[in-house]
């Protein structure tokens, strides 16, 4: 029998803590050095891949005018190398893992109720390891050949095949930079995946069963479970490379009897998942602003719930499409054709139920509204790119072409960054208390959903025209010219995108609107605490009687229940 | 002169590997380690009862045991290392049985360290029932570091003969 959420009192009067003056300079340092407390833990995790994004934002632009005209000197190959190297493995591990569980880390106890994460340490440790780890990373500009030789950062690709990283062929330390800034940063990701299915499964509040938690919580909680799977693999081969390079072993030594095959089997067993654990968050916080912004509960929870379980499987399974030009046989690629075409089911009834969320609702169009747009539309066409790609002959024709980079990236930028940049919007209010600015947001999504279209539509054109991904110039007379220099010119509308959503942040953060506890009329436990909330979340545990806790407060002659 | 020393090096491993005495050193071993799985169990009961003293014998058993377990494995290598010039460089199979064996024996080490932590923490009279699920966590550790032990002796031992 369905209830009725109550007893919780008022929204936003959570906080009964009285009011502090201002601490010194010294002790604030020292409170975000050594904090247990999620929600803190959770923003220095978001700050962190911030400044990393513009990193890697910055990789990329010196790549794209490298590339804006034929036979140009702007850098060497060996710099170009090491930019599309650092550029991968920075927005993938340093940028893509820390911020997405830097919004898990905030969003998960206050959604459940919790007071904290259920090991608040191992939170600080996961995240100062996975931070260390990215200096390591950067570390080997300078000391990439030693502290004596020239630095050099490592230059064998984001996935570092072998045997290029064999010893023999890369000389110097800049690779060992790259396994152990990996491997580290793999162990915080691990810990932080232990923390939060712990904190999922043993600390919601009274009332919440598995089947009344917010999809964000089941969509972190599922990401969780394929990190256990996905990140060993990568630990281990980390570890042999490292045993290959210093202790003389053969694992990926094909001559001596091991396999560079192995090492890409083991890679893509953790690369494929990983980026279904990147864009899972993403579903996360789509499955929490859709509704809110169609004004109208999810359609198909359970189907949501199955479709989420039901991707996290799959996407175990399908690594090796990533080597069909490896030459694993027929039965070898066609069971891998297969199972990549039958992933693209359970995300299909993501997106179907997501549109009939909106079917029907009374759409506020805010900028996190938008950014949701962007997001079902570009995944949409990402995901069709994925279908193509995943027949094999095809696949043949475009493997580590500009074709695959573009598929890539529009998953990446036009599904997670987009996703993310709605996560942003929606939940800044919560976190600072202020709202970001309405008019710089709209400016940030227009300049930003132009930029990313010119770039990332046309970089599919010179991938069917031939162009390798990789090559640090080409000669005129292709007919990439054209499509390089638009790409260059995207990247730079995307730039300024990109600029003015990082004023807005700070801008915002002093000057912005004061949001109150719930600025969206929202629906789930995180609007109840005053904005941002206290350290202690809840001064009294809820208890929630359906999967709109808010909703039966504010509706109490019509719960929740009615809508399941 | 080289090519016939390792043409050599090569007989005496293909030998050693067919010889029936080869495991021996690492069943016994092995049922050291087994062992220590059973009387860690015992120190965590013995803790919950509030027994200390059998708490701090079982604790001593289990790290004589593993260290043990540690000597057998050290003395196999040697064997393998100096006598039939097996290295981790020789050829993959030395590749993968010294990263396999290796890999175990460093976390057996990591474990042994945190035991004998407890060991000594015991012996001084600093542990009381009110730690039984601490050291139930780290016999929970040693039981994983055991289970892990079991296939790889079957992977490397029984299988890959």
């Amino acid at each position: 029998m369905a209830t009725v959420t109550q007893g919780m009192g008022a929204i936003g009067q959570t906080d009964q803590t009285p009011p502090a003056t201002q601490p010194p300079r010294q002790s604030v340092i020292h409170e975000w050095l050594t904090t247990v407390d999620h929600k803190k833990i959770g923003i220095m995790y978001i700050v962190y891949a911030l400044l990393f994004l513009v990193v890697g934002g910055f990789q990329a632009l010196l790549m794209r005018i490298q590339l804006a005209i034929p036979d140009n000197h702007f850098v060497s190959p060996q710099i170009f190398n090491r930019l599309f190297t650092m550029h991968g493995t920075t927005m993938v591990f340093f940028v893509g893992v820390p911020i997405l569980f830097g919004f898990g880390n905030y969003l998960i106890p206050l959604m459940i109720g919790a007071r904290d994460m259920a090991f608040p340490r191992l939170n600080a440790f996961s995240f100062w390891l996975s931070a260390f780890g990215g200096l390591l990373l950067y570390f080997s500009y300078f000391a990439g050949s030693g502290l004596y030789g020239a630095g050099s950062a490592p230059d064998v690709g984001w996935f570092a095949y072998a045997p290029l990283t064999a010893k023999v062929f890369s000389p110097g330390h800049s690779t060992d930079y790259w396994t152990l800034s990996v491997l580290m940063s793999g162990i915080g990701t691990t810990a932080t995946a232990i923390n939060i299915v712990a904190t999922v499964l043993c600390m919601r509040c009274k009332g919440m069963t598995l089947t009344r938690m917010p999809l964000l919580v089941w969509l972190y909680l599922v990401s969780s479970c394929m990190i256990f799977v996905a990140v060993s693999p990568l630990s281990a081969a980390q570890i042999m490379l490292c045993i290959d390079r210093y202790l003389g072993a053969h694992f990926f030594d094909t001559q001596a009897g091991g396999s560079a095959v192995l090492w890409m089997h083991f890679f893509w067993i953790f690369g494929h998942p990983e980026v279904y654990i990147l864009i899972l968050p993403a579903f996360a916080f789509m499955n929490e602003i859709i509704p809110v912004f169609s004004r109208k509960a999810i359609f198909g929870y359970p189907a949501m719930v199955a479709a989420s379980v039901g991707i996290g499987f799959v996407s175990l399974s399908v690594w090796a499409h990533h080597m069909f030009t490896v030459g694993m046989g027929p039965v070898g690629n066609t069971f891998f054709v297969f199972a990549t075409m039958v992933v693209s089911v359970p995300t299909g009834i993501k997106m179907f139920n997501w549109l009939a969320t909106i079917w029907g609702g009374k759409v506020v169009y805010k900028v996190p509204m938008m950014f949701a747009a962007g997001f079902l539309f570009q995944f949409l066409i990402a995901g069709l790119t994925g279908i193509m790609l995943s027949a094999a002959p095809f696949d043949w024709q475009l493997s580590a072409s500009y074709f695959v980079v573009a598929h890539f990236h529009y998953v990446l930028v036009g599904g997670i960054l987009f996703s993310l940049f709605a996560a942003f919007y929606y939940w800044y209010p919560k976190m600072t208390g202020r709202m970001l600015s309405e008019k710089l947001g709209k400016w940030h999504f227009w300049l930003f959903l132009i930029g990313f279209h010119v770039t990332f539509d046309l970089m599919h054109v010179p991938g069917l025209l031939g162009m390798p991904r990789r090559i640090y110039t080409y000669e005129a007379g292709r007919g990439w010219e054209i499509w390089n220099l638009l790409v260059g010119v995207g990247a730079l509308i995307q730039t300024v995108g990109t600029l003015i959503f990082v004023y807005n942040l700070i801008h915002s953060y002093f000057r912005g609107k004061e949001a109150g506890p719930d600025p969206w009329d929202a629906w789930t436990l995180e609007w109840f605490t005053s904005s941002p909330p206290p350290a202690y979340n809840f001064a009294i545990e809820p208890t929630v009687g359906s999967r709109r806790p808010l909703w039966d407060l504010k509706h109490p002659e019509d719960p929740d229940s009615s809508y399941e | 002169m080289g090519d016939a020393q390792s043409r050599h090096r090569r007989h005496v491993v293909f030998d050693h590997c067919r010889s029936r005495h080869l495991l021996e050193l690492p069943i016994f071993g092995t049922i050291c380690l087994l062992s220590s799985s059973l009387t860690v169990h015992a120190a965590v009961s013995a803790l919950r009862k509030g027994n200390m003293s059998r708490c701090t014998l079982a604790l001593a058993l289990t790290v004589l045991l593993g260290t043990i377990f540690l000597v057998t494995t050290a003395l196999e290598w040697r064997h393998l290392i100096y006598d039939a010039g097996l290295t981790i460089k020789t050829n993959l199979f030395g590749t993968t049985y010294y990263s396999l064996v290796g890999l175990h024996a460093s976390h057996v080490i990591v474990g042994l360290l945190l035991l004998l932590t407890a060991l000594l923490f015991s012996l001084t009279g600093r542990v009381t029932e009110a730690h039984s699920e601490r050291m139930e966590a780290l016999s929970l550790y040693w039981h994983f570091v055991d289970g892990v032990w079991v296939v790889v002796f079957l992977v490397v031992y029984v299988l890959g003969r």
